[in-house]
């Protein structure tokens, strides 16, 4: 893991999409990329044409773009899939770079790679753009059950909480000569995580009765 | 005597598992007082504060708040009565912004949005806190954070203010600063802490609870400079430590 | 899983899946904590999400993680793991771009409806054949973790021969699929495994498989501590 807020990708900065209320921005993201999935894989210029669009809203919102491309990473695993995809294919086979493929394998690996890379950089411009107390608003007024947006904000709430419980932890074992190499070393990360799951659990029960005793009833 | 604001009659508790934690507690708290509920670890110190809003039900024995008795049917009023001011404020910060955890309490009660603003201002006044309103509760200092959670309590305009181990993880500026608060609050406080100084400092009365019994009540000085008690309750002063009787007038901040 | 994946009108409909599988686990999970579900919903979807977060070693430079449906599962019952894995996933989509956005729904029904039931049910089969002792928690659990992994992957190849946006051949897909999901859910078993042992052995009261083991422990008796 990382630095312990590492995982927060908002970017602060004023700008006309930072303002936009979240809700709509959900929406608009939800929209775009079903034109995105919805759009034929051999439509080329329309793809170049969500990326232009994608391109303004980001020089719009002031975020860097050297702040979102590295971001991208979390894509790579999936690549990987898609490189294979030409290979593994069935129907006429062509020929690239000397190289014997599946030319439809070949087109659906390009455009998984396409759509995915447009699907990761559209959702981080809503996460670089958008503080998470607005995006949980912004869900209710989407008719989101209010049920299922309370957890979402008490995780958000606790995540830092836990998870640098979880990085003191690793410190305490570390420090104590601990260094996880191999499978060996699990039942030692498993019994920290164990650890983990009582404190969150006990965090719970203690943050409900704080509450009980703010007069919460439900 | 007047009724008191807290009367707790013979409490005995057992959790589910079949340990049990209090054996039969007596104590009684008037209005305007401040009350040490002093005691080594494992005391029942957590257990008894627990009963003393309905989170948990006595086993045996009674809990009265001014004359109302803690019980299902009354927990609603109880809670607005009894604030407890939890031991770490994240369990009790979970709000996005300082301003909305402080509501959170009046708007159980069912007040109006303008009653509910007056209530978080005056709170947060009162913990000098004001300017953070707008700032989420994670991003303050833990100083900072144990007083925005004492202003959660303030804001429901309880009759007897609970605070389990208020001094607990503070740098020493903290800890005088929350014990200015504290002094200049007009509300009982049963203060629950092993830290004996700053029971001392704070409160006039103390009260120990020990093996899940009141074992001694009465001035805090006294008992601190009570030897044997001290040494049979494992109850120690920090070295170097010289019990002063607790000032009347409030103190002038050292340094 | 990104966008892309899965055609549009297989990704409606396992967000149509998702949202129904949803609506259930919110009233199940109500049931499980028996009351006010949200702040012990919250710092278990916590949890998960730290636990989703640490590396475990497996040489040569290498790590992997766990997806954590069948230790959720185990450890705070099915519905309330539906309902955490669920809130991780959409957490993980709108605020850490990981998982694309029309993809949510494939995501939610693979890891969290088919990872968490398929964990449970074999857990819960195992545990109503073997003897009522907390000792045997932590390898039924273990066995779940590892059934649901690969089955969860031959689903994602079955919507696949579905809605699928390249020609693969199904065999093909599910083989490879299922075969390098066999080896990931060995690690997902092993770390389940030894993630409720860790807790049973220390606080079995908390965990949701373990309650009818401990009622039906006898009571002891013993006289009064003083």
């Amino acid at each position: 893991m990382g630095a312990p807020h590492g995982h927060r990708l908002h970017f602060h900065t004023h700008s006309p999409v930072h303002a936009m209320a979240a809700h709509l921005k959900v929406l608009a993201l939800v929209g775009f990329m079903l034109c995105v999935v919805l759009t034929p894989r051999t439509w080329l210029p329309a793809f170049a044409g969500y990326l232009a669009a994608l391109l303004l809203v980001i020089s719009v919102s002031g975020v860097p773009l050297r702040y979102v491309v590295p971001r991208m990473v979390v894509e790579v695993p999936f690549l990987a899939f898609a490189a294979l995809m030409p290979f593994l294919s069935a129907g006429p086979r062509i020929e690239v770079l000397g190289v014997a493929m599946s030319r439809p394998g070949l087109e659906a690996g390009t455009a998984l790679v396409i759509k995915g890379s447009l699907g990761v950089l559209a959702s981080l411009t809503l996460a670089a753009t958008t503080e998470p107390h607005e995006l949980l608003s912004g869900l209710r007024r989407l008719r989101v059950p209010a049920a299922l947006v309370d957890v979402m904000a008490f995780m958000l709430r606790y995540l830092d909480v836990v998870t640098d419980e979880l990085r003191r932890m690793r410190i305490a074992v570390d420090s104590r000569g601990f260094s996880a190499r191999s499978p060996r070393h699990w039942a030692v990360l498993a019994t920290s995580l164990g650890a983990l799951f009582v404190r969150s659990y006990e965090r719970g029960e203690r943050v409900h009765r704080a509450m009980l005793s703010r007069g919460y009833e439900r | 005597m007047s009724t008191p604001v807290l009367d707790v009659r013979r409490l005995a508790y057992a959790y589910p598992d079949g340990h049990q934690a209090l054996f039969g507690v007596d104590l009684h708290v008037h209005r305007g007082e401040r009350v040490a509920l002093l005691g080594p670890n494992g005391a029942g110190k957590t257990t008894l504060v627990l009963h003393l809003n309905g989170i948990l039900s006595a086993g045996h024995g009674t809990v009265e708040v001014s004359g109302l008795e803690v019980r299902k049917a009354n927990l609603r009023e109880i809670r607005r009565r009894v604030g407890i001011v939890f031991q770490d404020p994240d369990d009790q910060l979970f709000s996005a912004t300082v301003r909305d955890d402080v509501a959170f309490g009046p708007r159980n009660l069912d007040l109006t949005a303008a009653e509910v603003d007056v209530r978080v201002e005056s709170a947060l006044e009162q913990v000098g806190m004001s300017q953070f309103a707008q700032r989420p509760p994670h991003h303050l200092s833990f100083g900072q954070r144990r007083r925005v959670a004492l202003a959660t309590v303030l804001a429901m305009e309880p009759e007897i203010l609970v605070l389990d181990e208020p001094s607990s993880n503070l740098d020493p500026a903290s800890r005088r600063e929350l014990a200015d608060i504290i002094r200049r609050l007009d509300v009982t406080v049963l203060m629950v802490t092993h830290d004996l100084p700053y029971a001392l400092e704070l409160c006039p009365r103390a009260a120990v609870l020990s093996g899940g019994r009141i074992v001694a009540d009465g001035s805090t000085y006294s008992i601190l400079t009570d030897a044997d008690l001290m040494a049979t309750h494992r109850l120690e002063l920090p070295w170097g430590f010289v019990a002063q009787p607790t000032p009347s007038t409030p103190t002038t901040p050292a340094g | 899983m990104p966008d892309g994946f899965l055609n549009a009108p297989t990704s409606l409909a396992t967000g149509a899946v998702a949202a129904a599988g949803l609506a259930l686990a919110l009233r199940g999970a109500r049931r499980e904590l028996d009351g006010p579900t949200a702040p012990m919903a919250g710092l278990v979807a916590t949890f998960v999400f730290a636990a989703q977060m640490l590396n475990f070693p497996v040489g040569a430079g290498t790590s992997g993680h766990l997806l954590g449906g069948a230790l959720a599962a185990v450890l705070v019952g099915p519905w309330t793991a539906v309902l955490c894995l669920s809130v991780v996933l959409i957490v993980q989509s709108l605020l850490f771009a990981d998982g694309g956005i029309t993809a949510l729904g494939t995501n939610i029904t693979l890891i969290s409806l088919v990872g968490v039931l398929v964990g449970w049910a074999v857990t819960r089969v195992l545990l109503a054949m073997l003897p009522k002792r907390v000792g045997v928690i932590a390898p039924a659990a273990a066995i779940g973790a590892f059934l649901s992994v690969p089955t969860a992957a031959g689903v994602f190849a079955a919507l696949y021969a579905l809605g699928g946006t390249a020609p693969l051949p199904f065999g093909s897909v599910l083989t490879a699929m299922v075969g390098w999901h066999v080896v990931i859910g060995l690690g997902e078993a092993a770390i389940t495994g030894l993630v409720v042992a860790s807790i049973v052995g220390v606080r079995p009261d908390l965990v949701y498989a373990a309650r009818p083991a401990l009622a039906a422990r006898p009571l002891q008796l013993a006289t009064a501590p003083r």
